[in-house]
C-alpha cells in the first residue's frame, strides 16, 4: 500500500507546483492578465534572434510581457484578422495595405528594411550569378530545371517569391524541379542547401544561419528585391478582446529613437555588418 | 561529422555547467508533462477501469474509439485546443493560449486515451472469476474495484510511463497552444526545433540529449518502482 500512499503524495506535489505555473506563468509576474501583449511576427525577426534583443528591453521599458508568435506574414495578418495577436511585425506590403484597408488593422509604420537576395550552390548550375534582374534569374533556373527551393507558406518572402515568378513569365508551381516546403526561412534556407537548390531569402536570416549552409548570395541589389518591414495595431474597434494598450505601446516602441538604435547596430558584432536597417518615420 | 561531434561537446558544456537556459526549459517541460500525465492518469484509470468493469450497448464502440485515440496526432490535438482556447473560441475567456496551462491541457489531451487504454487492458485481462470471488467474500464493490485496481498495479505503472512519454516528447500540440515563448512556455521539444531552424545544431544536440535522458530518468525510476514491486 505504501506505493500507492507515495504516488498519491508525489502526484499531489507534482499538481500543486503545476498548477501554481498555469495560473502564474513560471516567471511568477504578478502583472494582471491584460498586460500580456501578442505579437504575431514574420520569422525573421524571430530566427535572426532580434526579438530576443527588443522584447526583454520593451518589457523592462513599460511592464507588459510580450508574447512573439513568429509565423509568416500571412500567418500573422490571419491570425490579426480573428483578433488574436495584438500587434504584428511583417514584410508583405501588398497583403498588409488589404489588411489595413479592410479594417482588421491601424496605424501602419514603417520599421526597418533589408532586402532580399537569391541564393544558390557555389556551383551555379543555372548561371545566374551576378545577374541585376531577379525575375530574369527565375528564369534562367526554370530554363535549367535547377531545384528550386520555395517557403510556400504565404509569408512575406513567399508573396516576394510569387511576384517574381509573375514578373519573369513563369509558372513553377507543380514543375518537378519546384520544391515546396512550407517551412520557416531557416528551415527552407537548410533544404536549399542540402538540395543543392536555389532559394529567395531576406539577407539577414541567410546571415545569421550562413555558417551552416553551403549556399553563396547570388543576385542582389535589384530594386524589385527591396524588403520593408511595418508594424500593424489590430483594430481594437473590430476586435474589442486585443490589448489595444499593449498593441499600441509595442508599436511606439519599434519606432522610438531607442529601439531604432537598437536596430542600426544589431548584428554588427557578430556577422561583421546590420542585419536591418532602420526605417522609421519615412512613408511608402 | 564535426558538426555532430560539436554538438555532444555543446551539449556536455550546457549539461554540466546546468545552463540557466537548459535547466529552465528542462524543468518546465518536466512540470508541464507531468501534470498532464497526471490529470491524464486520474481520469484514464477511472475511464479505463469503467470501461472493463461495465457493459452496455455503444461499448465496442466506444473501446474502439479508445484504442484509435492512443494514437492521436500531437497537431490535430493541437489545433483543436488551439481552436477552443482562441480568444474568439469558446474557452477564449479563460485567457490560458500561449501559457502552460493550455499546454498542460493539450498533452493531457493526448496522453488521455493512451492511459485509459492500457487501464482496459490491464483490468480485463484479469480472470472475471477473481472478481466473482472478491464479491463472493463480502467485498463492497468500491472495494472490489480497489482490489483489482491493486492487482492491475504493474500495467497500470506502464500505463504512466506510456503516457508521460507520449507528452514530454510531444512537439505540435504544445507549438501551437504555447508558442514557444522564452521564459513561459519554451520547452524541451520546441527548443529543439528552435535552434535548428536557427542553425545551432549544436545547442539543438544538447537539448536532444536532455530530452532523452530526462525520459530515460523517468522511465527507469517508474521501472525500478514496477520491478521491486514484482518481487515482493
Amino acid at each position: 500500500m505504501k506505493w500507492v500512499q507515495t504516488s498519491i503524495g508525489m502526484l499531489a506535489l507534482v499538481w500543486l507546483t503545476g498548477c501554481r505555473s498555469c495560473q502564474e506563468g513560471p516567471l511568477a509576474s504578478q502583472e494582471p492578465v491584460e498586460r500580456d501583449v501578442i505579437l504575431a511576427t514574420t520569422t525573421s525577426t524571430f530566427d535572426t534572434g532580434l526579438l530576443d534583443v527588443l522584447v526583454p528591453d520593451f518589457e523592462e521599458r513599460t511592464g507588459y510581457r510580450v508574447k512573439p508568435i513568429a509565423v509568416g506574414s500571412g500567418q500573422a495578418m490571419a491570425m490579426g484578422r480573428l483578433g488574436e495577436a495584438d500587434v504584428l511585425l511583417v514584410h508583405s506590403p501588398g497583403d498588409e495595405k488589404a489588411f489595413v484597408a479592410e479594417g482588421a488593422g491601424i496605424n501602419r509604420q514603417r520599421v526597418m528594411y533589408n532586402d532580399f537576395v537569391i541564393v544558390g550552390p557555389a556551383g551555379d548550375p543555372a548561371g545566374i550569378r551576378g545577374q541585376k534582374s531577379a525575375s530574369s534569374a527565375l528564369l534562367s533556373i526554370a530554363g535549367q530545371g535547377t531545384v528550386f527551393v520555395s517557403r510556400s507558406d504565404d509569408s512575406g518572402t513567399h508573396t516576394k517569391e510569387v511576384s517574381l515568378w509573375k514578373a519573369s513569365g513563369v509558372d513553377p508551381v507543380g514543375m518537378d524541379w519546384y520544391t515546396e516546403t512550407g517551412l520557416g526561412m531557416g528551415l527552407t534556407l537548410n533544404v536549399a542547401s542540402e538540395k543543392g537548390g536555389y532559394t529567395l531569402t531576406d539577407r539577414s536570416t541567410f546571415l545569421a544561419l550562413e555558417k551552416t549552409l553551403h549556399l553563396d548570395v547570388l543576385v542582389e541589389g535589384d530594386e524589385a528585391l527591396f524588403n520593408v518591414y511595418h508594424v500593424i495595431e489590430v483594430n481594437p474597434g473590430k476586435y474589442p478582446d486585443v490589448n489595444s494598450a499593449g498593441g499600441k505601446s509595442f508599436a511606439s516602441y519599434l519606432v522610438s529613437p531607442e529601439c531604432q538604435e537598437i536596430i542600426r547596430t544589431f548584428g554588427i558584432e557578430k556577422y561583421g555588418t546590420a542585419l536591418f536597417h532602420p526605417d522609421a518615420g519615412n512613408v511608402d | 561529422m564535426d558538426l555532430i561531434l560539436e554538438g555532444i561537446v555543446k551539449a556536455f558544456t550546457l549539461i554540466v555547467g546546468l545552463d540557466a537556459e537548459v535547466v529552465r526549459v528542462t524543468m518546465l517541460s518536466l512540470a508541464i508533462s507531468g501534470t498532464a500525465t497526471m490529470v491524464a492518469v486520474i481520469l484514464g484509470v477511472t475511464a479505463g477501469t469503467w470501461l472493463a468493469l461495465n457493459r452496455f450497448p455503444g461499448r465496442e464502440a466506444l473501446v474502439g474509439l479508445v484504442n484509435t485515440a492512443m494514437g492521436l496526432p500531437p497537431v490535430v490535438v493541437g489545433l483543436f485546443v488551439a481552436l477552443m482556447l482562441w480568444r474568439s473560441g469558446p474557452l477564449g475567456s479563460l485567457g490560458i493560449i500561449y501559457t502552460p496551462a493550455a499546454m498542460v491541457v493539450a498533452q493531457a489531451v493526448l496522453a488521455f486515451p493512451i492511459v485509459t487504454g492500457i487501464t482496459l487492458a490491464a483490468i480485463q485481462q484479469i480472470p472475471p472469476g477473481f472478481r466473482l470471488q472478491v464479491l463472493a467474500l463480502g467485498a463492497t464493490r468500491t472495494q472490489m474495484v480497489w482490489v483489482l485496481v491493486r492487482e492491475a498495479r504493474l500495467l497500470l505503472l506502464a500505463a504512466v510511463m506510456a503516457g508521460f512519454g507520449g507528452a514530454v516528447s510531444e512537439i505540435g500540440a504544445s507549438l501551437m497552444v504555447g508558442g514557444n515563448i522564452k521564459g513561459q512556455t519554451r520547452i524541451l521539444t520546441t527548443s529543439i526545433v528552435m535552434e535548428t531552424s536557427r542553425g545551432n545544431f549544436d545547442v539543438a544536440i544538447a537539448l536532444g540529449i536532455v530530452l532523452f535522458l530526462v525520459a530515460m530518468a523517468i522511465t527507469v525510476l517508474l521501472t525500478r518502482v514496477q520491478q521491486r514491486e514484482r518481487k515482493r
